[in-house]
């Protein structure tokens, strides 16, 4: 089973392929459209990227829910039960 | 005549014999070609394995995020109108958003794109479909993107009609500043279609040269146009820019200025969906009409950069406009294909060709025509096969482009 911050640094690598997010900025309390500049079609792949990586699915009515990386974060934790 | 002169003030590109516009026109006053046996593996089920690749890959150039948001195709548009940009030295000139408009070409669009994605659909399902693929494909993202790049908010066009796409763009950039829809218009053309797809089509509708593509064959000799061994074209990439301005403009801001835009013509065959007509006749009401438009006696035509892809009909046809237009004068006009070089960049290959134009009357020199070995005795034209200088005082340049479909497009540059 994965830590919570193993989670949070394999998603900070996808969020820095996408976006060009610098990895070390992707903290579990930053937002990702506030803080991270991550638009909605960069967090639909994303959110992609994370289901490939982490073997969940993740449906499109829950991505409007995870609006910080904190929240991805515990639904993959989640999801991974 | 119409009132509003356009002007041409800056220049850009990434060609398959240059990253940018010096060494694109150094290479091709040097008659260097840019055909090269392509290293893709897909090459080894197909016919023709030869191409033109773009010198400077675009990654080299634009940063990593940004391009993964662009097709190849708007990649290359944003590399050219970058430089084209800074050449016109507009940042920061006090051009009003309102006053700026795009018209970017390609002939076929984020062809790779759109191929790539399916490829992840059949292997990998519709979920992994990239949520980029619609606005990265669309045939006018790259004008889009670089519109939004520069925040042009005149117009944003992106007119299409194959390889005649790139001079349809500059055609139409003249009418929005005569038209007084725009003061600047970032003009021109881009194609990305190095991709076994096209190339097989093109391959299999006799289009394309097979030749070179043996082993131990000679990439670069195989664009040949107007010499008797030519049995095709050779499918090039890249993209190119032009910044047109009208004249009160440019000279308000003391803007440099390369040359004049005199004048465009557009016609249409109606003849067949690939063939030109071998008579040139739409070809030919297309120059006139350039001519026509820019007041241009043709006795100043001094110079052509001629479509002529290497086809055994099209080259030929090309000569017959030429005479058609220029008469006994077509003996004082030097005649050149840079394809011989480049290859075809199809909607990118009018704009190329724009700049070598431009290029050509700016430096009073006109590149060769490389490979042209035993010219086509049905071809009475002058084509140098070593660069030439071109004469001094007030004379005129003429691009052409004849794309599939029909569209002739002429466009008559004038000396600064």
């Amino acid at each position: 089973m994965a830590s919570t911050e193993e989670i949070r640094a394999d998603l900070a690598e996808i969020v820095n392929e996408v976006a060009g997010v610098d990895a070390d900025d992707v903290q579990l309390d930053k937002s990702f459209v506030d803080d991270l500049d991550v638009d909605s079609l960069s967090m639909v792949e994303v959110v992609v990227a994370a289901e490939e990586k982490f073997g969940v699915t993740i449906p499109d009515d829950e991505v409007k829910n995870l609006k910080t990386v904190g929240d991805a974060v515990a639904y993959i934790e989640r999801a991974q039960g | 005549m119409p009132s509003t002169r356009v002007v041409v003030t800056g220049l850009g590109t990434t060609s398959p014999v240059g990253g940018d516009v010096a060494s694109t026109w150094q290479a091709m006053l040097s008659g260097t070609s840019g055909i090269r046996r392509l290293t893709d593996e897909w090459v080894d089920q197909l016919p023709v394995k030869i191409g033109g690749r773009v010198a400077v890959e675009p990654s080299e150039v634009l940063e990593r995020v940004k391009a993964r948001r662009l097709d190849r195709s708007s990649q290359f548009a944003m590399v050219a109108a970058e430089q084209a940009w800074a050449d016109a030295d507009l940042e920061g000139s006090g051009l009003e958003a309102e006053r700026l408009a795009v018209a970017l070409a390609s002939g076929i669009g984020g062809v790779t794109t759109l191929l790539d994605n399916y490829d992840i659909l059949l292997e990998k399902g519709a979920r992994r479909v990239s949520p980029l693929a619609v606005p990265m494909l669309m045939p006018n993202a790259p004008a889009a993107n670089v519109s939004l790049k520069y925040g042009a908010r005149a117009a944003v066009h992106a007119p299409t009609s194959a390889c005649a796409s790139g001079n349809e763009a500059i055609a139409m950039a003249i009418d929005l500043i005569r038209l007084g829809r725009a003061d600047v218009v970032i003009a021109g053309g881009t194609e990305a279609a190095i991709h076994p797809l096209p190339m097989a089509a093109f391959a299999n509708m006799m289009a394309l040269s097979k030749t070179g593509s043996e082993d131990g064959g000679d990439p670069t000799t195989v664009s040949r146009p107007w010499d008797t061994g030519r049995d095709g074209f050779v499918l090039g990439e890249g993209g190119a820019v032009l910044i047109l301005e009208s004249e009160e403009h440019a000279r308000a801001r003391g803007a440099k200025v390369y040359a004049e835009v005199r004048g465009a013509g557009i016609s249409n065959d109606a003849h067949d969906i690939a063939q030109p007509d071998p008579e040139g006749r739409g070809g030919t009401r297309a120059i006139k009409m350039a001519l026509r438009e820019g007041d241009v006696d043709p006795a100043t035509v001094v110079h052509v950069n001629a479509h002529a892809t290497s086809t055994p009909k099209g080259d030929i046809a090309e000569g017959l406009m030429l005479h058609a237009v220029l008469g006994e004068h077509v003996d004082r006009c030097v005649v050149t294909s840079t394809k011989s070089m480049t290859g075809h960049l199809l909607g990118g290959a009018g704009a190329l060709e724009a700049v070598a134009t431009v290029m050509a009357l700016h430096d009073r020199v006109s590149p060769p025509t490389i490979n042209l070995d035993d010219k086509d005795p049905e071809v009475d034209l002058d084509i140098p096969t070593s660069k030439r200088d071109l004469p001094d005082g007030d004379v005129v340049a003429l691009n052409n482009s004849f794309g599939f479909g029909g569209a002739n497009v002429a466009v008559a540059f004038g000396s600064a």
